[in-house]
């Protein structure tokens, strides 16, 4: 509470020079050397499409030629579903996307599946289907491209891509 | 372009004698059975066509190429060498020294003659002799067009000895739009792309700024319908080729279309509609009204193609559990499978002829371009890659085109053909990397 005092004094003072007030954001923190808390839209920052990315998760993996959610896939969902909750002013599309194994035609279906799958979880995690759009990209838009399993595993996945633009 | 094909009468009273030997009975007319098993190229000679008139003069050779090559390319004839040969054609209406000709082994001599009339039209006028029968092969035939349509003509006269050698319909004097490809595969840019059969004369009828798959020519190969992600959802398009026009055909929101397919009748187009995660057969009118579903299963059904006659559709599904090809009425109904192989089937395409279905198989790792008759008997298969799809027939049900892909990071795709004997096996020569061919219908 003293640190605190001293804090809003310097502050005080240094408003005639333009004190940062992003000190103050979390209000929790009493270290003046750790208390400028997350930029805004960076990677830290909860709300951000970054955190939600890289933090959260926005991709979930499929076996080959599946569209079951695997446990694992269940666990990112349900954190994509609990910021969504938080940030209701995002909605969310989902990219299906398929490995190289199999025609482009059927791996068009095949990622729509995926990203169904997707959709119907976070539907039933409650996040509103007026929110959620889906597209496929079958196996146009590998992200890793080699011919091996290893890449085929990851670009077997589903997407959420989270923006404030409008779904419809 | 071209006017139609005009029967060259005014030569039969050019002094052409057309005198038929004993012998040339008993050789038989000169024929190429391509039904047989293994086949000897006929060895054939394409002199440069002679000038008219001076300016006809730059066509004569580059004629004489073209016709060369297409012939070549279907591998079942040979080009002999102008090295070879003895007599040299300096004029069209002189008659030909047959012994000449024999000596070198020609057994087919195609000469002509070209010449640019007042308009400014290309006269191109040839004939096709059986030198061994020291007799013409038919007969002579004058081709007008432009200039610029000199490639066209050549592939004419190339169709015309194809077919009266084979007894077949030619292909020559047709196009092909597919996708062109540019970029490594994580960040490729794809756009359409229309040219000749054999790669020259390329044009683009869309820009690299959407995703776009698929093309398909209409009945008369003046429409293209393809997929495009230009909304950001891949929807069916309509394409005028010689306008470039284009417009949506669909455009329901909330679901996806694609894997188009004209109807023989030039009107009905077959596609798939994906609404909820689940991909169905649809059939609409191409004014975009009419829409009718055709399946109703939660699982794949895509890749439709009509038989010639338009009353039946072969198509892909994985009802059981697989990707396989059923056939169905065109209005819907029972499918019955066709694909009893072990693996996994897709993109089947009916043949013009009617007796074939072209498809892609995966199995054991490896893709393959494969034909079958239309009850699922005789499974042949013509190629194997790591990754061969998407096969396309020729005008006259002899050669498939289709997409291959190399494999790994540096991966690209390219457009090769082979018949359906699974021989000649040709790389089709595209300046940029090359996906999703379709072979329109035969000129007109």
């Amino acid at each position: 509470m003293k640190l605190m005092s001293k804090t809003v004094l310097l502050c005080a003072v240094m408003a005639l020079a333009g004190c940062a007030n992003d000190r103050f954001d979390d209000t929790n923190s009493v270290d003046l050397g750790n208390n400028a808390g997350p930029v805004v839209g960076s990677a830290q920052d909860p709300n951000s499409p970054l955190y939600f990315q890289q933090t959260v998760g926005d991709r979930v993996l499929f076996e080959v030629d599946q569209s079951t959610l695997t446990a694992a896939g269940r666990s990112v969902l349900d954190g994509q579903s609990s910021w969504l909750a938080n940030n209701s002013e995002y909605n969310a599309l989902i990219e299906g996307h398929a490995d190289e194994q199999g025609t482009r035609q059927y791996n068009l279906a095949l990622g729509a599946r995926r990203a169904n799958s997707v959709q119907e979880y976070l539907v039933s995690r409650g996040v509103p289907t007026s929110r959620i759009k889906v597209v496929s990209y079958g196996k146009e838009r590998p992200i890793e491209i080699c011919s091996e399993e290893a890449c085929y595993a990851k670009n077997r996945r589903a997407v959420t891509v989270v923006s404030v633009v409008p779904t419809s | 372009m071209v006017r139609l094909l005009t029967l060259l009468v005014a030569l039969s009273m050019l002094g052409l004698t057309l005198n038929i030997p004993a012998f040339a009975q008993e050789s038989g007319p000169l024929k190429i059975e391509i039904t047989e098993g293994v086949i000897e190229p006929l060895p054939f000679a394409v002199p440069d066509f002679v000038a008219d008139n001076g300016a006809g003069a730059e066509f004569g050779r580059k004629i004489a190429q073209v016709i060369s090559d297409d012939l070549t390319g279907t591998g079942l004839f040979r080009k002999i060498s102008k090295d070879a040969f003895i007599s040299q054609i300096t004029s069209f209406s002189s008659p030909v020294q047959f012994a000449d000709w024999k000596a070198i082994n020609a057994q087919a001599l195609i000469s002509g003659a070209v010449s640019v009339d007042d308009t400014g039209k290309l006269v191109v006028r040839f004939r096709i002799y059986d030198v061994f029968a020291d007799q013409e092969l038919g007969q002579g035939l004058q081709l007008v067009g432009t200039q610029d349509g000199w490639r066209r003509i050549a592939h004419k006269v190339a169709d015309q000895v194809y077919s009266r050698i084979t007894g077949e319909g030619g292909y020559f004097d047709s196009r092909v739009v597919f996708v062109a490809e540019n970029g490594p595969k994580d960040q490729r840019q794809k756009r359409l792309g229309i040219m000749d059969y054999d790669g020259a004369g390329v044009k683009y009828l869309t820009d690299s700024s959407a995703l776009v798959l698929a093309p398909r020519f209409s009945p008369t190969g003046d429409r293209v319908l393809y997929t495009s992600y230009e909304t950001g959802f891949p929807k069916i398009y309509v394409l005028d080729v010689a306008s470039v026009g284009r417009r949506a055909l669909e455009n329901q929101d909330g679901t996806m279309s694609f894997a188009p397919r004209f109807a023989p009748d030039g009107r009905t187009v077959l596609f798939s509609l994906t609404k909820g995660g689940n991909t169905d057969l649809y059939r609409m009118n191409i004014d975009g009204g009419g829409t009718e579903r055709l399946t109703v299963t939660p699982s794949i059904e895509t890749a439709p193609s009509f038989s010639p006659d338009g009353s039946q559709i072969v198509f892909e599904s994985d009802r059981s559990g697989t990707p396989q090809l059923y056939i169905m009425s065109a209005s819907g109904g029972e499918a019955r499978r066709i694909s009893n192989g072990q693996g996994r089937y897709g993109t089947p395409v009916w043949s013009p002829r009617g007796d074939l279905i072209a498809f892609t198989k995966q199995s054991k790792g490896r893709f393959h371009i494969g034909v079958m008759r239309v009850d699922g008997s005789e499974e042949r298969l013509l190629t194997a890659s790591f990754l061969d799809e998407g096969p396309t027939w020729s005008p006259n049900g002899r050669v498939i085109m289709f997409t291959r892909e190399t494999q790994g990071a540096a991966g690209r795709s390219s457009l090769y053909s082979v018949d359906i004997t699974g021989r000649n096996l040709r790389q089709v020569t595209t300046t940029t990397g090359a996906s999703d061919p379709a072979w329109s219908p035969l000129q007109k």
